[in-house]
């Protein structure tokens, strides 16, 4: 029982990673691929995180990985916050698609 | 009383971290938690008591369930967009307003915009938040602040102002 629930979890997280790799190819600007990079990958890793914690029950690797969790939340956050904002400081334009710019005016 | 707040949490992060409950670990522990409090303990937690308030822990859970929530559709919502062959998307940057006070609570609502469906933070300025949207669904600001932030800050005032 316990090894199907790992394996179903990784088999989710993987397939969120996937996804999260085809949106990085296939959305035209860098801040709508930043978004897919971040929530794909993040949700995937947590995903497989959790199977993880659910092989190896609550030993020490369980609780490393279950420990692993919320700090990757975190991180990955914070990287893409400064991964987006230096995007924009460098100079690069939003894609042709957008409809509005908030930012423009504040950062000159 | 911010130093022993800082050190208790350094040791328990340390004890988790690396699992292994003898002396010698102890002890290892004891003396990089004392670092890390030295050197750190002054940019966090101006009032060290909100952590013995029980309420904030029950309103701490609802918004983990919300943000759980939120997370896995946000996921759903990008394979969506994704996926979709003509890709659904029409992205810009908003300014939202915020009225949360401290730091802490800011940074939390932004990690949180950031992991809701189809938005991320760029830039914190004064009140503002700088939100790049991948499908700007209204032009009222009213109408997106409250898509944006609305339960969140909620909650997030509730156990961190």
């Amino acid at each position: 029982m316990n090894n199907m629930i790992t394996i179903i979890l990784i088999c989710i997280g993987v397939l969120f990673n996937i996804f999260g790799c085809v949106g990085l190819i296939r959305l035209p600007d860098v801040y709508n691929r930043l978004q897919a990079a971040t929530k794909c990958v993040t949700l995937g890793c947590c995903s497989i995180l959790l199977g993880v914690v659910f092989h190896f029950g609550l030993s020490d690797a369980g609780f490393k990985a279950l420990f692993a969790i919320p700090i990757l939340f975190f991180s990955a956050t914070v990287a893409a916050h400064a991964l987006i904002r230096g995007a924009y400081h460098f100079g690069t334009r939003l894609g042709e698609k957008s409809v509005k710019d908030d930012y423009k005016e504040v950062v000159k | 009383m911010r130093y022993i707040a800082i050190f208790i949490l350094a040791l328990i992060f340390w004890l988790l971290i690396t699992f292994r409950f003898t002396v010698p670990n102890l002890i290892a522990g004891t003396l990089a938690a004392l670092i890390c409090s030295a050197i750190f303990a002054r940019y966090y937690f101006h009032n060290v008591y909100k952590f013995l308030q029980p309420y904030r822990y029950v309103w701490f859970c609802v918004y983990l369930f919300f943000f759980v929530w939120a997370c896995i559709r946000a996921n759903f919502d990008v394979a969506y967009r994704v996926l979709h062959p003509r890709m659904p998307i029409k992205p810009g940057i908003v300014r939202v307003k915020t009225t949360l006070r401290s730091e802490f609570a800011r940074t939390l609502l932004a990690n949180s915009i950031t992991m809701t469906p189809g938005t991320i933070t760029v830039d914190i300025l004064g009140d503002d938040f700088y939100v790049h949207w991948i499908y700007v669904k209204s032009e009222d600001p009213e109408v997106y602040t409250k898509m944006i932030t609305g339960k969140f800050e909620k909650y997030i005032k509730r156990f961190a102002e």
